[in-house]
């Protein structure tokens, strides 16, 4: 084996200073110039940026659903990209054992979602225009 | 215990890095965009203008801070706050050099922050949290501009998050099939150490270039900055951000594009190796020459990346919407996904035929 793998929990010990001083600098930072920079509020000064008319209507409109839709085909596909991880780390050895096998494995892996993809392309799922 | 102490100095170190050379990329930016049209850019304050970044963030910090009376004023705070975060602590993981030092020893001899075994998952489960500031921040303001601003962030940084996982996975298979004996190696420094000999900027060169236009979809940079197209939506996200808020969000951006190209450097340019390490003989040398050397080339390449960068945003024009998801999922997605694929044969073909271990 190469190289040592760091597994126990005290290996994580640095990593969650890192975030705790993150999150410290940010919450700092932010809450700088609130303290040094000057407060005169003011009713126009309060009203959102409508390229300078008065807003019209609520800043929550409604939109588009294919934003949602976007959204759910990434959860479908990303969770197919996690499930690559575990069959790319240990593909040496899964081949030096079961030969080509693991690889056709992949294959019709990648056809199936491939199916799901050439639905998805037919259905308009990914038309913007 | 001692390597906590060690890694709270380099934690220190790489916080102070990041904040700082965020300020000199704005600083380049306007520089290398000044030259680009025949400008001389920032040349008042101080010699080439190198104090012009102090002077910014000091008249940032000193402005009012206005936050809409409509906002939703929690979320309204915590989205640059989780912007900034964010884009700091994704450096976790990055080996900046490797040596045998009293210094390293608590992490297997890579000058790294935190030498964890997930490693390459880390730095991507924490750089798709940083969708959130941006659509938080677009969510908030209860405005139209930074409404759309933020969803188009979200749907393109999805998008593009795909093939860039995607992306990963072909060097995470070519960094294990290169080791033999044990795998499951997800360290960079591990990918970084499996490149002795050929980088994977040669070994793999589609997922290369999928990577960084990927990586630069994430940092929300030209010709991806749809987010910010000020013609559309006059600033984006941060439309109604002032003061050292704005800031952050800004701060936050060229951290990222920092990140980015240290990603880029590490997963495909051999992170801290330098050319013909075995050549030169860089092994014998002394300890403190290792770490300047690997520094070093650490630094080069990601300087490099950093010019990149800003030389595409000022060479290229924005896409159009349509065109940028078209482009991310009807042809990046299929070819990262196909070159996944002839990497997996490759591999498994010089496995099989070639090394005789089948």
């Amino acid at each position: 084996m190469p190289f040592l793998l760091y597994t126990g929990i005290s290996a994580y010990v640095p990593l969650f200073l890192l975030i705790i001083a993150g999150i410290g600098l940010g919450f700092l930072l932010a809450n700088l110039s609130v303290i040094l920079g000057p407060s005169r509020p003011g009713i126009k000064k309060g009203l959102t940026y409508e390229s300078g008319m008065d807003p019209v209507g609520t800043g929550h409109e409604r939109f588009s659903v294919k934003f949602y839709l976007v959204a759910m085909l990434f959860i479908l596909f990303d969770i197919e990209v996690v499930f690559m991880y575990p069959w790319a780390v240990q593909f040496r050895q899964l081949t030096q054992e079961f030969g080509m096998f693991p690889f056709w494995e992949m294959i019709t892996f990648v056809l199936i979602l491939f199916v799901g993809y050439i639905y998805m392309y037919k259905k308009g799922g990914l038309r913007w225009a | 215990m001692a390597y906590v102490g060690y890694s709270l100095i380099l934690i220190l170190l790489v916080l102070a890095f990041l904040i700082l050379g965020a300020a000199y990329s704005v600083w380049l930016e306007r520089k290398v965009s000044a030259r680009m049209q025949q400008r001389k850019g920032p040349n008042r304050v101080g010699p080439f203008g190198l104090l012009q970044p102090l002077a910014d963030v000091l008249k940032l910090l000193i402005k009012e801070d206005i936050v809409p009376s409509a906002a939703d004023k929690p979320t309204h705070f915590i989205a640059p706050v989780i912007a900034v975060t964010v884009a700091l602590i994704t450096l976790a993981v990055t080996p900046f050099a490797k040596v045998a030092m009293p210094f390293t020893e608590g992490t297997g001899g890579w000058l790294v922050i935190a030498n964890v075994n997930i490693g390459i998952l880390y730095v991507l489960a924490v750089t798709s949290i940083s969708v959130y500031g941006v659509t938080l921040a677009g969510w908030s303001s209860n405005s139209k501009y930074p409404l759309l601003g933020g969803l188009r962030s979200s749907a393109q940084m999805i998008s593009y998050e795909l093939a860039m996982g995607l992306a990963v996975v072909s060097v995470v298979l070519l960094t294990n099939a290169r080791f033999s004996g044990e795998s499951g190696y997800l360290t960079p420094g591990a990918i970084v150490e499996a490149q002795r000999g050929a980088w994977n900027i040669f070994v793999n060169p589609i997922g290369f270039f999928v990577f960084v236009v990927c990586a630069f979809a994430e940092a929300n940079r030209a010709p991806f900055d749809l987010v910010e197209a000020e013609q559309e939506l006059v600033g984006g996200f941060h439309t109604e951000y002032s003061s050292m808020k704005f800031a952050l969000f800004f701060l936050a951006e060229y951290i990222h594009i920092i990140v980015g190209s240290t990603m880029i450097t590490t997963l495909f340019l051999g992170g801290y190796l330098g050319p013909f390490e075995g050549l030169i003989g860089v092994a014998a040398w002394p300890a403190w020459a290792q770490v300047l050397w690997g520094l070093g080339w650490f630094s080069v390449k990601t300087v490099f990346f950093v010019f990149t960068f800003v030389w595409v945003r000022w060479t290229l024009p924005r896409f159009k919407y349509n065109q940028l998801m078209d482009f991310g999922w009807k042809r990046f997605l299929p070819i990262s996904l196909a070159n996944l694929m002839i990497i997996a044969a490759g591999v498994a073909l010089y496995i099989a035929y070639f090394s005789g271990q089948a």
